[in-house]
């Protein structure tokens, strides 16, 4: 027996809504609406690494001497610290490191990132585009494999549910948006889309083999009978991820998390929304020629007789 | 007969298993040492210069190609081995010098690219750097001293010439109003008296240099000063070596417990098949690291979680064809004949998914630019590479498989299904 995929389908865009909406009206609340990191709005990073037990407060206390109390300090390893700051100069930063040398004791620049604010525009603009482009091909391309424009569609707006919800868990915890993140989104849009082809081939196949099944009935098979390969490949691309994050440095940690929760929702978004919103939007094209049909077989019918047979194939009832 | 078939097809599986575990284990080292690293995992600067364009002169791509040999001189006088500067767009230079012991220092170097200017007392500008055509250090070979000496372009020559002209008709020698002072971004450099008129475009400074090191380095500055444009450097990014090796390190773990647990995995989902698919994912790893190798590709955090992921895609056209495998066992094929529609129907699907990474990858290679780009190599090399592992090696060795008697029961590819074997050879061996 088959699990009911499409029948819940209410359900299943209920639950992608209850994800995407807390994240949608963070965006809507937080100025700006992303919480970006040097990369984007410019700025210092200094990673320090202290020879003596240093905790998070001390550090922030020489911070705030020098008035960067809206810089962020993190803890990322034994007396070691990530501090963020607005934009320095080499004089400030000089001041920066030679205060906590002098207030705290020997230490060591482990790294020194200064990024200036253009930079951060153009990545966003760029991948913008790229992501645009990216869609509008695949469209296309879904949509001449599979003769069908709604399958193009729907595998994209899919596709658009992922970047939502990858985006809203950043806005909803303000964390940090890196150069890394819009990697992983670009990655998310390049490999999510695996998920639903693998489906609408399945459903292209069923549909050549096909006897008296309604299309949504055909998709519903196709989805189950490719259930255990898309469970079984998320797992897989989780691996990895999951490693990244757990094991891997500091710098990696933004695109491994927003590829984990990108790569998951692709795999919801492939079985819940894609093949359900395709059942839906082809229900509602049909529906609409149908209707049309009918209406022009009933002025036929007036106006003869003969066809009788024919109009009576043509309507449902 | 059959055991005959059944005994070589051990041998051959046998043979095949261990050339590629052998060239796994052998080549793999050798390969991940030859990579050239990046800094964010070696440690060192990484810094990009904004040429910018003034209201009256827009940044060309001679002005670009000029300031790269400035940059490269830079650099060179900082004795950095390997120093990688390339362009950026129209107007941008990225230079990354990897394992340099000062970082700050050579940060100062390179930065030295504000515009130089000639004044006279008056604080008027009457020459800047986008007229010197060249600054030379030599020792004067009747006194034995260090000095430099400066070529002007045809403009510069022109204005060079009236101004001192007018210096030696105006003021008596020794007056300090005689004097041009030479500034790199504001600040005098030196400030020599015009002795007189220069007409030909070629002036000398004399006197005043300690030692011949020092005039070289002044016209070091000069000819970096004589950039047609200003130069802004709006990024640095200087990664500790500690810190470089620790990223090395975590990566490493990264990898290596996330190939041990999809390995696993993979055995334990598809058994058999699953063995193959690792010996698979072997040879993949080796095609991806060899074409980066061939690329030059510098292996940068981002790239590691690039690779780590191309390689999820790959197990997934193994994956495709497991389940379809699987299926056609279930529906009561023999296994040669599971295996051969099982690949067929998945190859279409491998076709579709990897038509449209493919579409992704180029995209974000032609649009993106940097990281971006690099990323887009990656995905392209992995789509592309997994597409042929999957669709070659997995097919090649899961018939090599299956062609040995002993591993021909149902329950080797993970299936329950009907309690009975394969109906092809059985007991040969």
């Amino acid at each position: 027996m088959y699990f009911d995929f499409i029948g819940k389908r209410k359900w299943w865009y209920a639950l992608s809504l209850l994800v995407i909406i807390p994240g949608l009206i963070a965006m809507v609340l937080h100025r700006p609406f992303l919480n970006y990191g040097i990369d984007f709005t410019g700025g210092n990073i200094l990673e320090v690494k202290f020879h003596q037990t240093v905790n998070t407060a001390q550090v922030r206390e020489v911070m705030d001497s020098l008035n960067l109390n809206q810089s962020s300090i993190q803890e990322s390893g034994a007396n070691e610290f990530l501090i963020r700051s607005k934009e320095l100069d080499d004089n400030q930063v000089k001041q920066v490191t030679g205060a906590l040398q002098s207030k705290l004791g020997q230490m060591e620049v482990i790294r020194n990132d200064h990024v200036g604010a253009v930079i951060g525009r153009e990545l966003e603009i760029k991948a913008l585009e790229a992501m645009a482009l990216a869609w509008v091909l695949m469209i296309i391309y879904i949509t001449l494999r599979f003769g069908d424009f709604l399958s193009g569609l729907t595998a994209i707006l899919a596709l658009v549910h992922d970047v939502l919800v990858v985006t809203g868990f950043f806005a909803f915890f303000r964390w940090e948006v890196d150069s890394g993140f819009v990697a992983a989104l670009l990655t998310i849009i390049g490999y999510s889309v695996h998920d639903t082809i693998v489906i609408y081939d399945r459903v292209r196949e069923n549909l050549r083999l096909r006897k008296r099944e309604t299309f949504e009935e055909i998709v519903n098979k196709s989805i189950n009978q490719t259930l255990r390969r898309s469970i079984n490949t998320v797992v897989t691309v989780l691996i990895p991820l999951v490693a990244l994050l757990v094991l891997g440095g500091e710098s990696t940690k933004g695109l491994a998390l927003a590829m984990l929760i990108g790569t998951i929702s692709g795999c919801y978004s492939s079985i819940f929304n894609a093949s359900p919103l395709w059942v839906d939007l082809r229900r509602l094209t049909r529906e609409r020629h149908r209707q049309a049909a009918i209406s022009k077989t009933a002025v036929k019918m007036e106006n003869e007789a003969a066809t009788k047979g024919k109009a009576r194939k043509a309507t449902p009832h | 007969m059959a055991g005959g078939k059944g005994a070589g097809g051990v041998l051959k599986l046998a043979v095949v298993f261990i050339a590629i575990l052998a060239l796994g284990l052998g080549t793999f080292k050798p390969l991940m040492n030859a990579m050239k690293l990046g800094l964010d995992l070696k440690g060192g600067v990484h810094v990009v210069a904004q040429a910018q364009s003034t209201p009256d002169h827009a940044v060309t791509a001679e002005d670009m190609a000029a300031l790269e040999r400035v940059m490269r001189d830079r650099v060179d006088q900082l004795g950095i081995a390997e120093p990688l500067i390339q362009k950026e767009g129209n107007d941008r230079l990225i230079i990354e010098l990897a394992g340099v012991s000062n970082p700050e220092e050579a940060i100062k170097m390179i930065g030295k690219t504000a515009q130089l200017e000639f004044k006279t007392s008056d604080g008027q500008v009457v020459v800047t750097g986008k007229d010197l055509k060249d600054a030379k250090a030599i020792i004067d070979q009747a006194t034995g001293e260090p000095e430099i000496t400066l070529q002007f372009n045809a403009e510069g020559t022109k204005k060079f010439a009236d101004v001192t002209q007018k210096l030696v008709n105006s003021y008596p020698y020794g007056d300090p109003r005689r004097a041009i002072g030479i500034y790199l971004d504001q600040q005098q450099l030196t400030n020599p008296q015009v002795q007189t008129a220069i007409p030909n475009g070629t002036a000398r400074i004399t006197g005043g240099f300690a030692n011949f090191e020092e005039a070289a380095n002044l016209a070091a500055l000069l000819r970096g000063g004589a950039l047609p444009v200003p130069v802004q450097l709006i990024e640095h990014r200087i990664v500790g070596p500690t810190l470089g090796a620790d990223s090395l390190a975590k990566s490493k773990n990264a990898i290596i417990v996330s190939m041990v647990l999809i390995a696993l995995f993979m055995l334990a989902m598809y058994r058999l098949p699953g063995v193959v698919a690792i010996f698979s994912l072997v040879i993949y790893a080796l095609i991806i690291l060899t074409a980066l190798w061939l690329l030059k590709a510098t292996i940068t955090l981002p790239g590691i979680a690039g690779i780590l992921l191309s390689v999820g895609m790959a197990v997934d056209a193994n994956i495709l064809i497991y389940e379809r495998l699987r299926e056609e066992l279930r529906n009561g094929k023999t296994l040669r004949a599971a295996i051969d529609a099982g690949f067929r129907h998945a190859f279409v699907t491998i076709v579709d998914t990897n038509s449209n990474s493919i579409l992704a990858a180029v995209v974000l290679y032609y649009l993106g630019s940097g990281a971006v780009r690099g990323f887009a190599i990656n995905l392209g090399l992995g789509v592309l590479a997994s597409f042929f592992t999957a669709v070659t090696l997995t097919r090649f060795l899961l018939h090599l498989v299956a062609e040995v008697p002993w591993f021909q029961g149902y329950g080797f590819y993970g299936v329950k299904g009907p309690d009975q074997q394969v109906p092809t050879v059985r007991g040969g061996a």
